[in-house]
């Protein structure tokens, strides 16, 4: 068993936006080439190019489609990393303290060389966020970029998480949530930001901000309103060319 | 080799700065290089294009320059073609036999040298090289990806959607984006909707499956395939009915006023009346009295009759436009019930369209002076913006869909204003600033000019002297198509198949996959490569093949050249041929080795200029025989198209102080390298809108090159070109089109933009298939390349059949099952997944997922081969025979764009599940370059 802080100086942590995600999975995939060429070892896969392909990925982009009762089906992507939890189950299951949480940050993180490939961590974890190396036989998760985040050789604008760096459609946050003033607590706080499965109890950091609503059909408008200005006005009674001759009118 | 031990450099080893080759887009990218090899790969923050974000496929980009499908030789064939049989050869010989087999046919006949590049990005160099070479046929692979967008756009307004233009994504109030699914400016779209949601602007996704970028629409109208043009043209008809049309700008910057001749038996029906300089004419709306529309200040009539000095009758083009769509049948009830969208629907969105334009008014405080002369005390915007690609485009009526869409967004004024769509540099560029086609072939001599380009009229097709037979093997520019401006590359395989209008001996290919996935009916297309004649020689003699991988294509080639990874090479992105600029930036940028090849192979261009030399092509080579450029790199610094105008815009001149117009500088590629590998000049603030008509714009794009001198630019709500082929057709003008052709040109060349069904539908047994079939493209692999990619393949390893839920109901269909998939020409077998969130008569399928087993280095059982599966094998390059025996091609009939998503089918459940594949299933080839490896542990080496 492996122990909690109690609390943490800051909660750093991501804002995923549902409503911009398009489901490129351009996240995912520069997470997994950052990450497999960091310190830790690689993220491994096997069977790479024959009939059943697999790998260590510490994100990844899942697509549902919801069908609302009074609206057209939509389909909403998902992408789904470690939400460093502050009462992180997959910390207090692991049995030799490879699996921690920082009390400066709050960031869960796996110390390779103590981990064991129990895959205890894996099973606590009600979100599906960490993953078996395969070749490595050791616990692979997101690290928020901690060689990013504190990186002194990387440009200030560059120590983010990758995944949010590579984002296309800036849909990715990155932030303290223990400062109220930070962009993600504003974000949140904006837009209804979302615990995911709360009731677990785990505390997620992370928040995600719902898809905003779609249109449905709405009333239909009336078609005599008055038109804008700047395009002349309604047609009278004499139909379309007499509504032209007055447009040419007012251009003079 | 621990989480938690801080922060890894990255720096060690450098970033080079290059340009990505992922997909079209185009982005920037820094490559991180450790111990001398590549580490990682981020986007470029300085970047025009991305901005420093990069896609799924761009990060990726990593496992496709270790890919185990890389070429290593060049190869030689030595079993059966298709077999994938081959033997490596040392390049003199490779080089020597293609200068053989090229030398011969150009001494003879250049026709029966075919060369077509696929998504060549090079081709103001392959063009110019085939030009020298002096054979009719060469084109890219524009015919069977989008041409009816870029020529729908050049011959209305002189610019296009696809990545020549944008919208304005940071003023815009109103987005409205029709059929693109991750097509061309993926990021630049991608970072686009970014802002629009920051801004809470409405997006409104117009397709017919609710995936990616229509995921996120605020409104999504899930339309029927192939009736985009109905709902534009509804639009239309709404906003005209209410009056909410720009009619200042109409008068100022369009055709509108333009006089149409009313003569109905006269060789001149339907063409513009035109002073003695050919000026067009327009009538004074006070007075009637007749006068040049070049005339400054003048007030010209929109409606009316008037009558020309001659005594002809004339009506200006707006009185013709509003009177052919205010007719009931283009009213929104006219038409929900095709394009599957409510009527009421209709009219909310023309309200929405035009309460942001109208209400909801930018205003940019910038003077500015038209090429009339007038100041104006600001730019005033309507910031309603659209962007459409394929989705609307790969249809037989594909060419009348945009153009509809192009007069929507000119009718609401939107066109180049603050908060509209924007032309990209050197865009715009009309069809007056645009060169002719340019045909025939002589032995031993170069063409007289650019094989592609823009017909004004039926005088401009490339026909043979009978009038009607076609000059080139794709019959581009010919009665089959004849504003083909990107050539009809899916044809050429069947043409010289069928020696129609002749055999070809060389069919030379670059980087196109057109033993598979880029053509139609690949079954087909397989056999015709490997038919023989009687005397027992392949009908189609000689195939040469240039490509990075090990494709379906390579397995049908008999010689192979070997070209490099995107990172091991040169490349510009030329302003002559498909820049990356944006709109407030004219751009270009290069791609330079960042890690030399491991394998023996050579970059194609390099290689193409040394086939060239050999051949003795002028240009090529100097007064003493010896070759003019060394390699690519020398040609990209040193080539001139026209004096001071080369490949590369930025640092020109013997100093490099120049820009768009220079001598060549030998530093040139150093000062690319220098600045991350581009080139980036801003347009100036006065000529940043309004360009088709702004004299700063005009005089800066002649001072960089852009164009020779000043080019008028009148938006072309009628169509001029369209209405000479309908004379052509009723043959009161040379020359006159063939019978067979009158009608079809007659119903579809209508010079106002029209819609007609698409013409798989025609004869159709409605009942017999019911439902349409389309693919899109994931943003996550881009065409056939990704598969290769052992990250990519994990995203998008097999395809599945989506099924709207309904049908899948009718027909019994659960996840999982297997589903038998039939059109008018063919059956494949597919795994089924149900969906809700699409069109309710259409399936679909990601595009190019389906591989051939043994190809890619993929192990033989890999899914992409035995779960995945292609829709073109239901799709016929000809529509089925019709009463008078010819069987049409399908295609657009006026740019011969390939018809991919006009598909029909039927779908049933295949009464055996039992067995696991989808089909057809090609017989494997055979692997040229060896076992991929099993494990991929990327990292590894540097970790130790």
């Amino acid at each position: 068993m492996t122990s909690l802080p109690a609390t943490t100086e800051k909660r750093l942590g991501l804002v995923i936006d549902l409503d911009t995600c398009v489901g490129c999975h351009a996240c995912a995939v520069n997470c997994k080439e950052w990450n497999s060429g960091a310190q830790a070892s690689p993220l491994s896969d096997v069977d790479a190019y024959g009939a059943d392909p697999s790998g260590a990925w510490l994100n990844r982009i899942h697509t549902f489609e919801v069908t609302p009762a009074d609206a057209p089906a939509q389909i909403v992507h998902f992408p789904k990393s470690c939400l460093h939890c502050d009462d992180a189950p997959c910390v207090t299951v692991c049995p030799t303290g490879a699996s921690h949480k920082r009390s400066e940050d709050g960031i869960v993180l796996v110390n390779e060389d103590m981990c064991i490939g129990c895959g205890l961590c894996a099973w606590a974890c009600p979100y599906g966020a960490r993953e078996m190396d395969p070749v490595e036989n050791v616990m692979k998760k997101c690290t928020l970029c901690v060689d990013r985040i504190y990186s002194e050789t990387l440009a200030q604008e560059d120590r983010i998480p990758a995944c949010v760096r590579t984002c296309p459609s800036s849909a990715r946050h990155f932030g303290d949530f223990n400062d109220p003033e930070s962009n993600v607590s504003v974000l949140v706080a904006a837009r209804g930001g979302i615990e995911l499965m709360p009731e677990m109890g785990t505390k997620p950091v992370n928040r995600y901000l719902p898809p905003r609503p779609k249109t449905k059909a709405a009333p239909r408008p009336d078609p005599a309103r008055p038109a804008a200005s700047a395009c002349a006005a309604t047609p009278k009674a004499e139909g379309f060319l007499g509504w032209l001759d007055a447009a040419l009118d007012r251009l003079g | 080799m621990n989480q938690t031990s801080g922060a890894q450099g990255t720096a060690d080893g450098g970033i080079r700065k290059t340009t990505c080759y992922m997909c079209a887009c185009r982005c920037g990218i820094d490559v991180h290089l450790k111990d001398g090899k590549v580490h990682y790969i981020e986007g470029n923050r300085d970047h025009p294009i991305n901005k420093g974000v990069l896609c799924a496929k761009g990060s990726a980009g990593i496992m496709q320059h270790y890919s185990p499908a890389r070429l290593r030789k060049p190869l030689l064939r030595t079993g059966e073609r298709g077999s994938g049989e081959f033997k490596e050869i040392e390049w003199d010989e490779a080089l020597g036999l293609a200068t053989t087999w090229l030398g011969e046919v150009r001494r003879t006949d250049p026709r029966k040298l075919a060369f077509f590049t696929g998504r060549d990005q090079s081709q103001s160099m392959t063009g110019w090289w085939a030009q020298q070479y002096g054979t009719p046929n060469y084109a890219a692979h524009g015919g069977f990806c989008s041409v009816n967008m870029a020529a729908a756009g050049i011959y209305t307004m002189g610019g296009a959607f696809w990545e020549f233009g944008a919208p304005d994504w940071d003023r815009t109030e109103l987005f409205m984006i029709f059929g693109v699914a991750e097509d061309h400016d993926s990021n630049p779209i991608k970072i686009g909707l970014g802002k629009l949601k920051a801004r809470g602007v409405k997006v409104i996704g117009v397709n017919p499956v609710r995936t990616g970028y229509n995921a996120i629409a605020d409104e999504w109208l899930g339309i029927t395939p192939g009736t985009d043009g109905l709902l534009i043209l509804a639009l239309a008809h709404e906003l005209l009915r209410t009056g909410r049309i720009d009619v200042d700008y109409l008068i100022r910057y369009t055709n509108a006023p333009w006089l149409v001749i009313d003569n109905p038996d006269g060789a001149d029906h339907g063409l513009f009346a035109r002073g003695e300089d050919g000026t067009p004419l327009v009538a004074h709306r006070a007075t009637g009295e007749i006068a040049s529309s070049a005339t400054p200040g003048i007030k010209p009539a929109l409606k009316g009759t008037f009558g020309l000095p001659d005594g002809r009758q004339a009506t200006p083009v707006f009185e013709l436009l509003a009177g052919k769509y205010l007719d009931p049948a283009y009213a929104p009830a006219a038409v929900a019930e095709r394009t599957g969208i409510a009527a009421d629907t209709i009219i909310r969105i023309a309200t929405e369209i035009a309460e942001a334009a109208f209400e909801r008014e930018v205003i940019v405080e910038q003077p500015w002076t038209d090429m009339k002369g007038e100041r104006h005390a600001r730019m005033i915007g309507r910031p309603v913006a659209f962007h459409a690609m394929r989705g609307i485009s790969a249809h037989s009526n594909g060419f009348q869909t945009a153009r509809a869409l192009h007069l929507l967004q000119i009718l609401v004024g939107s066109i180049d204003c603050p908060g509209g769509f924007r032309f990209k540099p050197p865009y715009p560029r009309p069809v007056a600033g645009q060169p002719r086609p340019h045909g025939g072939a002589c032995a031993d001599t170069a063409l007289a000019g650019p094989h592609l380009g823009y017909p004004r009229g039926p005088e401009d097709l490339l026909l043979e002297a009978d009038g009607e037979t076609a000059q080139r093997i794709d019959k581009a520019f010919s009665w089959d198509a004849p504003l083909s401006a990107h050539g009809l590359m899916h044809m050429v395989i069947s043409n010289a198949h069928a020696r129609d209008p002749y055999g070809i001996d060389v069919l030379f290919l670059y980087m196109a996959n057109m033993a598979w996935n880029s053509s139609m009916n690949s079954t087909s297309v397989m056999q015709m490569l490997t038919d023989k004649d009687e005397s027992g020689n392949y009908v189609i003699p000689k195939i040469i093949y240039s490509d990075a991988y090990s494709s379906e294509m390579v397995a049908f080639a008999d010689l192979i050249l070997p070209d490099t990874t995107y990172l091991e090479r040169h490349d510009c992105i030329s302003l002559l041929d498909r820049p990356i600029s944006e709109p407030g930036a004219m751009c270009d940028s290069i791609r330079w080795p960042v890690v030399e090849p491991d394998r023996d192979v050579r970059g194609f261009q390099s290689v193409l200029l040394d086939l060239g030399a050999r051949l003795k092509l002028p240009g090529m080579t100097d007064a003493e025989g010896k070759p003019v450029y060394a390699d690519y790199a020398d040609y990209m610094v040193n080539h001139q198209r026209k004096p001071g105008i080369g490949p590369l815009s930025g640092w020109r001149g013997t100093d490099g102080s120049k820009t768009g117009r220079g001598e060549p500088n030998p530093d040139q590629l150093q000062r690319y390298v220098d600045n991350g590998g581009f080139s980036e000049a801003h347009v100036p603030a006065e000529a940043l809108y309004f360009k088709h008509a702004n004299r700063a714009w005009s005089d800066w794009a002649i001072a960089q090159g852009l164009q020779d001198g000043p080019v008028e630019n009148i938006f072309q709500l009628y169509l001029e070109p369209l209405r000479k082929f309908q004379l052509a057709a009723r043959g009161k003008i040379k020359p006159a089109a063939p019978e067979h052709h009158q009608s079809r040109i007659a119903a579809c060349f209508d010079p106002l933009p029209c819609w007609y069904p698409p013409f798989l539908e025609d004869g159709l047994d409605e009942d017999a298939f019911p439902l349409h079939a389309i693919t899109q493209r994931p943003a996550a692999m881009y065409h056939s390349w990704g598969s290769q990619n052992a990250w990519l393949r994990q995203i998008h390893g097999e395809n599945a059949l989506y099924v709207p839920g309904a049908v899948c109901d009718r027909a019994g269909l659960e996840d999982g099952d297997w589903a038998l998939l039939t059109s008018p020409s063919g059956e494949i077998r597919a795994p089924v997944r149900r969906m809700d969130a699409v069109n309710g008569s259409t399936v679909w399928t990601w595009n190019a997922i389906g591989k051939r087993s043994g190809a890619w280095a993929l192990d033989t059982d890999a899914p992409e081969a035995t779960r995945g599966f292609l829709l073109n094998h239901l799709i016929d390059e000809l529509l089925p025979p019709k009463g008078d025996g010819r069987r049409w091609a399908n295609s657009d009939p006026i740019t011969g764009q390939a018809a991919w998503f006009d598909l029909r089918v039927s779908i049933r459940k295949d009464p055996d599940q039992s067995g696991g594949e989808s089909l057809p299933r090609a017989k494997p080839q055979k692997n040229p370059v060896g076992a991929a490896p099993s494990t991929v542990s990327h990292g590894r080496e540097r970790a130790q």
